[in-house]
């Protein structure tokens, strides 16, 4: 494959590469599809009973792009996928069928080399800064770690300096290098875990509910130190979350999975304040209006029946229809198909029956008590 | 402590559960830590007060004090704790254990570690029943299947065989709230009911909480750090900072106007409200340790109002004007603003 050859180069030439990449990356600040996703799938073998075991089906086709610089912010419940597609979206995991292109690259047939070097462009955020971080390492190795892996990004005399600056860049001071994650508040410690993700300058970060382990006032901090980040250097963001309204701040896009599958996509805005699938209408009207939210969410709270199916034995058809309040005979027996809003070309839903912009009057869906 | 205010409404009829003066104290190898400081509240019947605060802030040490569930390592060092105008903390143990249920009961978080996963949840259920009102086995497995199904269980029958790890988190919490409110509690302590839960599943048992109060009259006490939570359920709401309350008031009135500068750094780091992308103000800093609180105001480090006064006497929760109550010397200055 010629592209490999191509990522080849780069990583021999990662210090110059690095700089060009900057400024390439600033010039171009919500560009073209940096990461596309095609019809992946994933399914999971789960022990059932002694007698054998069953498919458990993370993913079903899932269509996702990331362009360059921007957020895309990736929602939904336990169980629908989104931790998978992080894991795949880094490699962490190989789907079963569907593609993977980065920069029209497909990181799975990288060797060697090549893989190294598209491993630095993709960097990860997890979720709970008290188990990420080794108790037994300073805040100063665990930012320059991940340079032994990648040995010629950062001159050894250059580190040092390096670790400061990236300290400082999250927030936190230059002494703070020599200090042990058991010193820091929660909050300084996701601070650790993005300037780790940073260290190897990548042009991807998944952050994995980054924030949902933070009190809410710490909470504002670190959303702040992403957005400034994203605004200097031009990183994209996979934004995973299940909290609605720290997603629509941070999110250029959206994407709203269940049960493996991405069932309405768009700009943040569009689907927040007109969302077209069912699903995403219950979610958005089932979380709890802060005390500040504007008033233009759904007028009436939409309570769904019962709970999220099984991913090992998901429903035919539209997988949310056996709670879905429109559900009609052909939710049963077809798989809908993303269908472009009328007024949206860019705003994708999966549903034979999506909500119509007339729908959203005074009553917004037929609720059920 | 003069003007010692008590959030909640004026007491006298219906006051279901009073709260003063309550402290809790932690021993730890370095000594004992106060973590738990003065804190006073009421609920009356039929309606829901919140406590809301961050981790660490004692809200859920509070209710286990209430509750009489404090871990060994804790102790009530001080306060008074009034169901129906009874001190509760005065009771021998025996009486105590006897309102366990018919006056007061306590759903948890975490309903999985919550039940016994030995036993079926019909004979978990069975339970109250069987202890307080001595039913017969077959009357009480009755009563805990109406509950099951009272609670929106599915086949309350056949599901009342199953055991815990058998029903989805929903379920559980389902399970856990059918089991507190069996003996029509007068007062339920909900920490943190629905944190664990997906949303779509969280507003099902939010609507099953406020269904309940409804029907029972119960006062309902709920701690959780989730302000969205107690904009739409509570009707009193007292803010907890560092063991202590720093603000209570009606909800519609704190949130509208709040007169500490916590309860307003609190409200402005919501995203929701904030163009997107903005910077959200955010509070400095994080919370003091229980075991170091600073002299003076314990928010003071991380106040935009804080001056030499806030280092050296503490602000008491002193009334405000009807209904609330702030703990900050300073308290016109938001209130003006």
């Amino acid at each position: 494959m010629p592209d490999t050859a191509d990522t080849a180069g780069t990583a021999q030439t990662a210090g110059t590469a690095d700089t060009v990449g900057t400024a390439d990356r600033a010039g171009t600040a919500t560009g073209g599809p940096l990461l596309q996703a095609r019809g992946l799938t994933k399914t999971f073998r789960v022990p059932r009973s002694a007698s054998g075991s069953t498919r458990l089906h993370a993913l079903d086709g899932v269509d996702l792009t990331v362009r360059r610089g921007e957020t895309l912010g990736l929602v939904g419940e336990s169980g629908c996928g989104k931790s998978t597609l992080a894991r795949v979206l880094l490699m962490l995991e190989r789907p079963d069928a569907g593609t993977l292109r980065y920069d029209g690259v497909d990181p799975f047939a990288l060797r060697g080399r090549s893989l190294l070097a598209w491993r630095r462009r993709v960097q990860m955020v997890f979720q709970d800064p008290f188990a990420s971080l080794n108790p037994r390492m300073s805040a100063g190795e665990l930012i320059a770690e991940p340079w032994r892996s990648h040995p010629d990004l950062v001159p050894r005399a250059e580190r040092e300096r390096r670790v400061h600056e990236l300290l400082e860049k999250v927030g936190l001071r230059a002494a703070d290098a020599r200090r042990h994650p058991q010193e820091f508040s929660g909050g300084q410690r996701q601070r650790i875990g993005i300037a780790r993700a940073l260290a190897l300058d990548p042009e991807v970060i998944v952050c994995d509910e980054p924030v949902s382990a933070l009190d809410l006032s710490v909470q504002a901090q670190v959303l702040n130190v992403l957005t400034e980040l994203q605004a200097e250097l031009g990183v994209a963001y996979v934004f995973i979350s299940h909290d609605l309204p720290v997603v629509r701040h941070m999110a250029d896009r959206v994407a709203v999975m269940y049960l493996g599958r991405v069932v309405e996509s768009g700009p943040a805005e569009e689907v927040f304040t007109a969302p077209r699938h069912p699903y995403t209408a219950s979610l958005l009207s089932a979380a709890p209006r802060p005390p500040t939210a504007q008033d233009d969410g759904p007028s009436r709270r939409i309570v769904l029946f019962g709970e999220v199916p099984s991913p090992t034995d998901p429903p035919s058809g539209c997988r949310f229809r056996t709670r879905c309040w429109k559900a009609e005979q052909v939710c049963a027996t077809a798989v809908p198909a993303d269908e472009p809003a009328p007024d949206g070309p860019q705003h994708l839903a999966a549903c034979h029956l999506p909500i119509q912009p007339s729908d959203r009057g005074g009553s917004r869906a037929a609720a059920h008590e | 402590m003069n003007g010692q205010a008590t959030p909640g409404t004026a007491a006298g009829n219906g006051t279901a559960l009073e709260v003063r003066d309550l402290s809790v104290e932690l021993s730890t190898p370095q000594g004992p830590v106060r973590v738990v400081r003065d804190v006073g509240f009421e609920v009356r019947s039929g309606q829901t007060l919140a406590l809301l605060g961050e981790s660490g802030c004692g809200k859920s040490m509070t209710a286990q004090a209430v509750a009489g569930l404090l871990d060994p390592v804790a102790e009530v060092t001080d306060g008074q704790v009034r169901l129906q105008g009874r001190d509760i903390l005065r009771l021998r143990r025996s009486d105590r254990r006897s309102l366990a249920g018919p006056e007061l009961a306590m759903v948890f978080q975490d309903a999985l570690t919550a039940l016994n996963p030995v036993y079926t949840v019909g004979s978990q259920l069975a339970e109250p029943f069987r202890i307080h009102e001595r039913a017969s086995r077959r009357a009480a497995k009755e009563k805990a299947v109406e509950l099951m199904e009272r609670v929106g269980i599915p086949e309350p029958r056949l599901r009342a065989k199953a055991f815990p790890h058998q029903f989805s988190g929903g379920m559980r919490q389902r399970l856990l709230i059918a089991m507190a409110v069996a003996l029509r509690p007068s007062v339920l302590l909900a920490d943190e009911p629905t944190t664990a839960l997906d949303v779509t599943v969280q507003a099902q048992i939010m609507e099953l909480l406020a269904e309940l109060r409804r029907e029972t009259r119960m006062a309902l006490v709920l701690i959780t750090h989730d302000l969205a939570v107690v904009a739409e359920q509570a009707d009193q709401v007292a803010v907890m900072y560092s063991g202590t309350i720093v603000e209570s008031g009606p909800v519609a009135e704190v949130f509208a106007a709040p007169r500490h500068p916590y309860t307003r750094g609190l409200l402005d780091s919501v995203p929701a409200g904030h163009p997107r992308g903005s910077v959200l103000p955010s509070i400095q800093g994080s919370p003091p340790r229980p075991a170091a609180v600073p002299a003076g105001c314990a928010f003071r480090a991380r106040c935009p109002l804080a001056r030499d006064r806030c280092a050296t006497d503490e602000p008491p929760l002193t009334d405000t004007g009807p209904g609330r109550a702030s703990a900050c010397h300073y308290w016109k200055e938001l209130a003006d603003a």
